[in-house]
């Protein structure tokens, strides 16, 4: 769509937000609160990282690395420093945002295996840092003491699940409206073209490594905002969360949902947020449960979840609307 | 239009241009012919920015644009139809031809779509499937977008890599009438590189040979046509008499 002036686009963001804030008053349970709020905080990583894999075509398996980079840099200038936390955690974005970008500009140059060999290793090398970093933290096992957010003295510690559940979703949404917004401009047309022909796109006049990096530093950017906020809202990080592991979820969610699609990172991170707490019972097994997943998933539905379930949409639509059908076929 | 002066080009240690030298003159239909592998798609890919040369110069009009980058190539006038057409297939037939105009989107959003308005007048078939993705439509249509896309950002010289690569004889035909027509309408300038020799003699002016990063051979459409050398090589005529 180039001119999208209609509301319709909207119905899907303002649904999502009467959900989100039905949700926890429905809820009640403080712990599923809790994951939610986790849910919020992947969301805004792997919005990002669709942006990267779905729609610019490039892929990373380092963002746990900067989502880390975020929480720590956030985390130990507020406790090391005495920095207020909204002041750390805008440093650690824009902190992350430089080593994004010093990273980018020579690692989007590779393709396929190897970008995602480099990112992997970026991932690992940050993990190591974090890892070796006890010499900082004076605690091995991790950061200790961070400080939560502070509002008008409203203090939104752990013990304030509405507030972070709030707080955490407000930004996330704000970053898929923003997200969707760049999607639909002359922006999101040249991502889509570099993912379509790099060839062809770099023939238009698109500066295909300026854009590449962009996107990039726009996914780790919401990375760190994620870090921050996990920093500030848990109070304790440890080194364990931010390595590959994570990284793959993250782009699992990505592929589960539906790359080139924002909706499919919503659905995808939810899926798999939720799952472990589902599969409790089989809890050794979660690895290889989203490994089968994965493969379903590549198989019967490359489009991802969204992606499908617009597809029957559609089908059903036509089916039981036989004059869209004949303007199809007409 | 353009001038090009022993241009070398190489991939890693593997040289794909030696010393190539043409010109094509402003509205003049120039065609490139040569097998697969004699460097054309490199030749094109030089002009555009997208490979640099190691020696020798492309002058446009007046400028010295050797090594330029692509995205001021594009701006100053040209604009390339890359073989295989290389269309975005994710996008739709409207989007893929905005994308043409990606350097003047911004600033002259309404000039833009005029001048899709122009591209449909030219492809009557683009404007039908215009909300379709590019990747749904046949083989002639899809070189109708490329070529549609590459008209998009209005250039003075456009470069058709191939446009007849893997199209029914007479989609061929149909294509070839829109490039003449392009040259009386829109006195687009255009350098055609092919390597089905017929065809692209009968629109062409004037031709080049290149075989292995040289030029070979060159002259107008007609001594090109009557070349015993040619008929052979690239025509499929004569073979037998050649070599008795």
């Amino acid at each position: 769509m180039i001119k999208d002036s209609s509301y319709k686009k909207h119905i899907p963001t303002v649904i999502l937000a009467i959900i989100l804030i039905i949700y926890p008053f429905a809820s009640g349970n403080n712990y599923h609160i809790n994951v939610m709020t986790l849910v919020g905080l992947y969301t805004m990583i792997v919005v990002g990282l669709n942006l990267l894999m779905g729609y610019a075509g490039q892929i990373s398996l380092g963002h746990a690395g900067f989502f880390g980079i975020g929480a720590y840099c956030s985390g130990l200038l507020n406790v090391k420093m005495g920095l207020p936390p909204w002041i750390s955690a805008i440093i650690a974005i824009i902190f992350t945002a430089g080593i994004a970008y010093f990273i980018g500009i020579p690692t989007l140059k590779l393709k396929g295996h190897y970008l995602a060999m480099a990112t992997l290793g970026f991932g690992e090398v940050v993990h190591v840092i974090l890892s070796k970093m006890d010499w900082l933290t004076d605690n091995p096992d991790g950061l200790a003491d961070i400080k939560p957010f502070g509002l008008f003295g409203i203090k939104f510690d752990s013990s304030f699940v509405m507030g972070q559940y709030f707080m955490a979703w407000i930004i996330a949404v704000a970053i898929l409206v923003i997200s969707m917004n760049i999607t639909n401009s002359r922006v999101g047309r040249a991502f889509k073209a570099i993912h379509g022909s790099e060839t062809a796109a770099s023939s238009m006049g698109v500066n295909i490594a300026k854009y590449k990096v962009q996107v990039f530093v726009l996914s780790a950017v919401y990375a760190a905002v994620a870090g921050c906020l996990y920093a500030h809202f848990r109070q304790f990080i440890a080194p364990s969360i931010f390595q590959l592991h994570t990284s793959i979820t993250l782009v699992t969610m990505v592929v589960i949902g539906g790359q080139g699609n924002i909706w499919g990172a919503v659905l995808g991170t939810v899926l798999l947020t939720w799952l472990p707490e589902w599969l409790t019972v089989a809890e050794e097994y979660d690895i290889m449960f989203y490994g089968i997943l994965l493969m379903v998933v590549m198989i019967f539905m490359p489009d991802g979840l969204v992606g499908r379930l617009t597809t029957l949409f559609h089908r059903l639509w036509s089916r039981f609307s036989p004059r869209t059908q004949a303007e199809e076929n007409g | 239009m353009i001038r090009i002066q022993s241009l070398s080009t190489f991939y890693g240690n593997i040289q794909a241009l030696r010393g190539v030298s043409l010109h094509v003159d402003d509205g003049e239909i120039v065609t490139l012919l040569g097998a697969n592998g004699a460097g054309k798609t490199s030749l094109l890919n030089t002009i555009c920015g997208l490979v640099n040369s190691r020696s020798g110069t492309v002058n446009f009009g007046e400028k010295d644009i050797t090594n330029t980058s692509p995205e001021k190539i594009v701006k100053l006038g040209i604009s390339q139809v890359p073989e295989g057409r290389q269309l975005f297939s994710e996008l739709s037939v409207k989007e893929n031809l905005i994308m043409g105009a990606y350097q003047h989107y911004r600033k002259r959003k309404k000039e833009v779509y005029n001048h899709l308005e122009q591209i449909f007048h030219i492809f009557p078939i683009l404007k039908e499937r215009q909300e379709q993705q590019a990747g749904t439509l046949s083989g002639g249509e899809q070189q109708m977008l490329a070529i549609g896309r590459a008209l998009m950002s209005r250039p003075k010289l456009l470069l058709l890599d191939e446009p007849s690569m893997g199209l029914a004889p007479k989609i061929v035909s149909e294509i070839f009438k829109i490039i003449t027509d392009l040259r009386e309408q829109q006195k687009t300038t255009i350098l055609l590189v092919e390597q089905n020799a017929h065809v692209a003699l009968k629109v062409a002016d004037r031709g080049y040979i290149l075989e292995t990063g040289r030029i070979v051979l060159q002259g107008s459409s007609e001594e090109l046509l009557e070349n015993k050398e040619i008929k052979r090589a690239y025509l499929g005529r004569g073979y037998k008499e050649v070599w008795e």
